[in-house]
This record gives C-alpha cells, structure tokens and sequence, in this order.
C-alpha cells in the first residue's frame, strides 16, 4: 500500500505517494526529480545522500520515505538563492574542491549543517564532522580549505550574501 | 513490505504481536535499513516506534534519567545533564559511525541490533542500565546484560519491544567510562570495547564498580569478577593488574580479520585499565 505524504521541501509544502519500502532518497530522486542528492553506497557509509530531516543532518539511504510524513526536509537544492550560491558552494569551486562530483552535495549539506552548529570549527572539527563523506577524488585537502575559508567569510560577513542578492535583483530589474 | 507508525504502545504491541507476520521494529534504522537493503531480512510489517512519545524523550525521574529507546545519539550529546551524569554512556554512544548516523542511531537500536561490538551496550551495562520492555503480557524490566543472548538473538519474546532504557541515578562521587580500540581513528566497529562504572568514597577508596566488555565474546558480558577486583582498592597497580587478569580471563572471543583471539584478549585487559583510570579521575572530579 503506498503511503500518501505531506512534508515540507526546502521550504515548500509537497505530497508524495510513497512505495512503504522506498527509501527518502528513492523518493527525493525517482518521484520528486530532486537528483541532486547522489546515491553512492546505499547503507550509510559514504554519506553522498546527505540530507537534512527535521534540521538534523541524516543519510537519506537510511531514512524509510514514510517516516518524513509531517517533517521537513532540506536538500542540496535548497542551497543556493536562485542564482546566487551559498558561500560554501563559491568556495568549493574557487578551490577546486571536486573532480567527478559525485560526493559534492553531501559534503556542501553536511558541511552546512556543520557550520549552522559550530560557525567556527577548527579544523579537526570539521575533518572530524565530515568523517561520514567520502570523496574518492580530491583525497580531501581542497574540501576542507573550502569549508575552513567558508566559515571565515560568513562569520566576517553575514549579511554580505543577502546584500549581493539585492543588487542582483536589483540589476535583473 | 508494511510500513506503520501507531502513537501508542497498545497499537504497536498488538501490531508486532499480529499473526503471519515478519515484523521488525524500526527506531533509527541505521541497521535495519542496511539489513533490507542487503536482503539480510525481508519483513512483512516494519513498526516505526518513532511515534510514541516514550520513546523519544529524555525525562529525568526520581530514580535517574528515563532514555527512550529511539532518542538519537546527536540528541544524548546535546543534554547537557545526561552528559554529565552518564558521560561514559554518551560517550559510548558518540562513537557510533558518522555524524549522518549519530543523527538516527539509538540506544534501543543498538542494543536490539543484537551486536556483541555495540559500542553503547558495554557502557549501559556497566551503568546498570535497565530495558523498559512493552508486550503482549504488559510490561517488564529486563536488566540491559540480559537482552542479548547471542549475535542476533535477544531474550525478548514476540511482540516484545525495547521502549526505554532506565539510567539508574548516580550517587556522589561516581562516575562512569567508555573506551574501544579500533585499527583507525573514527567509524569502525569494536575489536574490543570497555565500560566501567564506579563510586569511590572520600579517601577514594572505591566502594562500587561495574565493568563490561564487548567483541571479547558472542555476547556482550559483565564481568563481575573484574568489579570485584576495583572494589575496596584505591585503584592501586595492584588493583590495576588484577582488573587486568580478571578481564582476560572472562574474555572468550573470536579470531576474525578485526583481531586475533590473543589480541582481542590482552587489549580487554589493556582497555579495561585505561577505563577504569578515566572513570576513576571523572568520579574524584
């Protein structure tokens, strides 16, 4: 019997039919289209699947699409402002922080997450919090640079993105 | 595959209990949806217990904290009290896997995964921690040493289910520790792991003592003969080395790829003091 659900989506309100044996992940990318969240292992190992259910930072692999009736859930599509990124997003790409890309949405939701609990993390806390993505490419280094010099910038300027998105605006206008 | 999630322990009692049915219960899922996907178990109900409300909040009672059995790791970390209270079973806890599954991953989880490595079952014995059980006859405690029986196999009857563990109150001067060794730094599972709980009085001579040790044995153990050792002594060498023997000798474990049964066996012993000396100094703290 398929479950009928109603949850919250980076902020919009969305009903699914759900299989019971369909995994958050499942639903994300095969009935709602989000493919931003990857698919690598499967059972929780490689973290690629990383989203956010009820403000906490779980592996969508691991979460039955039933159980997200009524919570909200946060994915990588949600990250940037229309075409504005999300500072984490900018840093990856001045720091070349992927190569095939596969591993790139866990990392930038779980190192959100990272930074929404702890704006200032060393970098053993952020190598510590982000143990739970793999990255078969960039052996780590670049992502890590990234998130360090993200944190930087959002603490010095937290208003900074939204000023930008106002001249953006602006300008399209 | 079912999927249901009732809010009370009546509807879930008599959903797990129902005929003709393979059901699982589901708190955070970091094993059982692994065990699915793997075709390990193929159920034809899953009993999602995340909606009854025992089994997701931490209340403070008179006799110590009631833990519900699908309160998440992250959740544990983040009460102040509990953790400071029961610092070894949180600790335990937090070195479950990866922040993703410290967002799911549960004490009724872990410990109904029926592992001998679970990393939280070694401390919660050692805290004397108690199984608030809900079935079909009502409810039992069961003492948590006494639920897993072998890998995979608890001692609850069907259409029993874990729905809180009783962290007993702490008397001064007592504290409790958790420590595993594993090949690498974080994510890995126990090759040996070790709880120990104690009470010293003020000249710090330790009146009371659990200690358990998990992946030294097809069960996770509580060796008394070990508490037997720390207590009376202030934790002197001597006490030290007869922890030490006494922890080798309860240890009956397996030869696998994590570690050898020589291995497995002098790393309890090694383990052991090294939590014992953790436990110690938090409970003189």
């Amino acid at each position: 019997m398929k479950h009928h659900i109603q949850m919250s989506l980076n902020g919009d309100p969305v009903e699914v039919l759900v299989e019971p044996s369909q995994t958050l992940l499942d639903v994300l990318r095969d009935e709602l289209g989000l493919t931003g969240t990857k698919e690598g292992c499967g059972t929780g190992d490689c973290g690629a699947c990383s989203v956010m259910v009820d403000n906490r930072l779980v592996c969508g692999c691991l979460v039955l699409g039933p159980e997200v009736a009524g919570k909200s859930v946060e994915t990588i599509e949600g990250m940037a402002e229309g075409e504005v990124l999300h500072p984490l997003q900018r840093h990856f790409l001045e720091h070349a922080a992927l190569q095939c890309g596969i591993c790139t949405p866990g990392f930038l939701v779980a190192a959100k997450a990272l930074l929404a609990h702890n704006p200032d993390p060393t970098e053993t806390e952020v190598r510590y919090w982000l143990a739970g993505n793999l990255c078969r490419c960039t052996g780590y280094d670049k992502i890590i640079r990234a998130v360090m010099d993200a944190a930087a910038e959002m603490r010095q300027a937290p208003t900074a993105r939204t000023e930008l998105k106002d001249q953006l605006q602006h300008a399209g206008a | 595959m079912r999927y249901e999630a009732p809010e009370t322990l009546d509807a879930a009692v008599a959903l797990l209990a129902s005929a003709g049915e393979e059901t699982k219960v589901l708190a955070g899922g970091t094993d059982l949806l692994v065990q699915l996907r793997t075709d390990l178990i193929a159920p034809t109900l899953v009993v999602d217990i995340k909606n009854i409300d025992e089994t997701r909040t931490i209340a403070e009672t008179a006799g110590g904290f009631r833990v519900g059995a699908a309160v998440s790791g992250a959740e544990l970390a983040e009460h102040a009290k509990l953790s400071s209270v029961w610092p070894g079973v949180v600790e335990a806890v937090s070195l479950i896997g990866s922040t993703q599954i410290q967002g799911r991953a549960s004490l009724g989880g872990n410990l109904c995964n029926g592992s001998p490595a679970a990393d939280s079952v070694p401390a919660m014995i050692a805290a004397g921690a108690v199984a608030n059980v809900a079935g079909p006859n009502g409810r039992r405690e069961i003492p948590v040493e006494d639920v897993i029986l072998a890998p995979r196999k608890l001692s609850l009857t069907p259409g029993e289910f874990v729905v809180s563990i009783q962290l007993p109150a702490r008397p001064a001067r007592a504290a409790d520790a958790y420590q595993r060794f594993i090949p690498r730094t974080e994510m890995d599972i126990a090759v040996v792991g070790a709880g120990v709980s104690l009470a010293r009085d003020e000249a710090g001579k330790i009146t009371d003592a659990r200690v358990s040790l998990g992946a030294v044995a097809s069960r996770p153990l509580l060796v008394k003969d070990a508490a037997d050792a720390l207590i009376g002594s202030t934790l002197d060498a001597a006490a030290l080395t007869a922890l030490d023997a006494a922890c080798q000798a309860a240890c009956q474990p397996i030869d696998d790829k994590r570690g050898t049964i020589d291995f497995r066996t002098e790393v309890a012993g090694v383990l052991a003091r090294r939590t014992a000396e953790i436990a110690y100094k938090r409970a003189g703290a």
